[in-house]
């Protein structure tokens, strides 16, 4: 997992794995759509190949890249996990808290019902 | 004093947001006052209820905390397989019902350096908004509790990646 967050944590990564989402590219359409250098591009495409993210397809003359969904389904399932534990917790402080406001609702009302018996 | 019915079945959502590349900030709205969640928030006699969910399988086995300012606390909880985990760290401010600043360190991951937390509450209308926002020692930091995968967060990048999913290629 280190690897994939790591290679997710350059934006210029993130925008390419953006790009990518939409249809595979070839550097080329990559360095000229972010405005990035070609080497520079493909020094990018390398990290992302080794940590599973993007796969190369030769076709002709040209290598074109595209996203692979499993890996980035791994990284989605982390983070729902992530999400889950904050969300889990919460919903046992709700009823923590839903605890506490009925016992502070009912000495409220018990005290009333003393004020109005003096 | 307005509350919201107990059992209502909407259940406020909790959103995550990364804030530069070493921190995160966590929110949600709980239906109660401010007093009611800031103490639901810090004593261990109500954190023992809440911060280990049953959901997940983990249980809280340790939860002792001395709420004052240089106080400490310690949180230790124990999954299915019999392995535990233990966080602990020192109060560095506290404001009833409105600020928490405290530093936090998760023990197996010691040498990556304390988290600092800031909690702020917001109450309006009976309800308290609740943000709680981690500071990591470093990118470094950030990214290995990362991968440890337990407890901490993602870059903002991330957050916006994962809107990207959730609306692409994996339905």
């Amino acid at each position: 997992m280190f690897e994939l967050f790591m290679a997710l944590a350059e934006p210029n990564r993130l925008q390419i794995v953006e790009l990518l989402v939409n249809e595979p590219c070839t550097v080329l359409d990559i360095a000229d759509r972010l405005s990035l250098r070609q080497t520079q591009t493909s020094k990018h495409l390398r990290v992302l190949r080794e940590a599973g993210l993007v796969s190369v397809e030769v076709a002709g003359q040209h290598r074109r890249y595209s996203l692979e969904p499993k890996r980035l389904k791994e990284l989605d399932n982390w983070l729902v996990k992530y999400r889950r534990l904050w969300d889990d917790r919460f919903e046992q402080f709700d009823r923590v808290i839903a605890d506490i406001n009925h016992q502070e609702n009912q000495n409220d009302s018990k005290s009333k019902q003393r004020k109005r018996e003096k | 004093m307005t509350l919201k019915a107990s059992n209502e079945k909407e259940r406020n959502s909790t959103s995550l947001e990364f804030s530069g590349d070493r921190q995160i900030c966590i929110r949600r709205r709980f239906n109660a006052p401010a007093h009611i969640v800031f103490r639901t928030w810090v004593e261990p006699q109500f954190v023992r209820q809440w911060w280990a969910p049953k959901s997940q399988q983990v249980e809280m086995v340790v939860c002792r905390a001395s709420v004052q300012v240089g106080g400490t606390f310690r949180y230790v909880i124990r999954d299915m397989a019999g392995q535990e985990f233990a966080f602990s760290g020192v109060y560095h401010e506290i404001v009833p019902s409105k600020r928490l600043v405290y530093t936090q360190c998760f023990e197996p991951m010691s040498e990556e350096g304390k988290v600092e937390i800031t909690v702020s509450f917001f109450e309006h209308a009976g309800c308290t908004d609740v943000e709680s926002v981690e500071t990591y020692a470093s990118k470094e930091a950030l990214q290995a509790a990362l991968s440890a995968g337990l407890e901490h967060g993602m870059r903002d990048s991330l957050q916006q990646l994962e809107e990207l999913l959730a609306h692409s290629l994996l339905s």
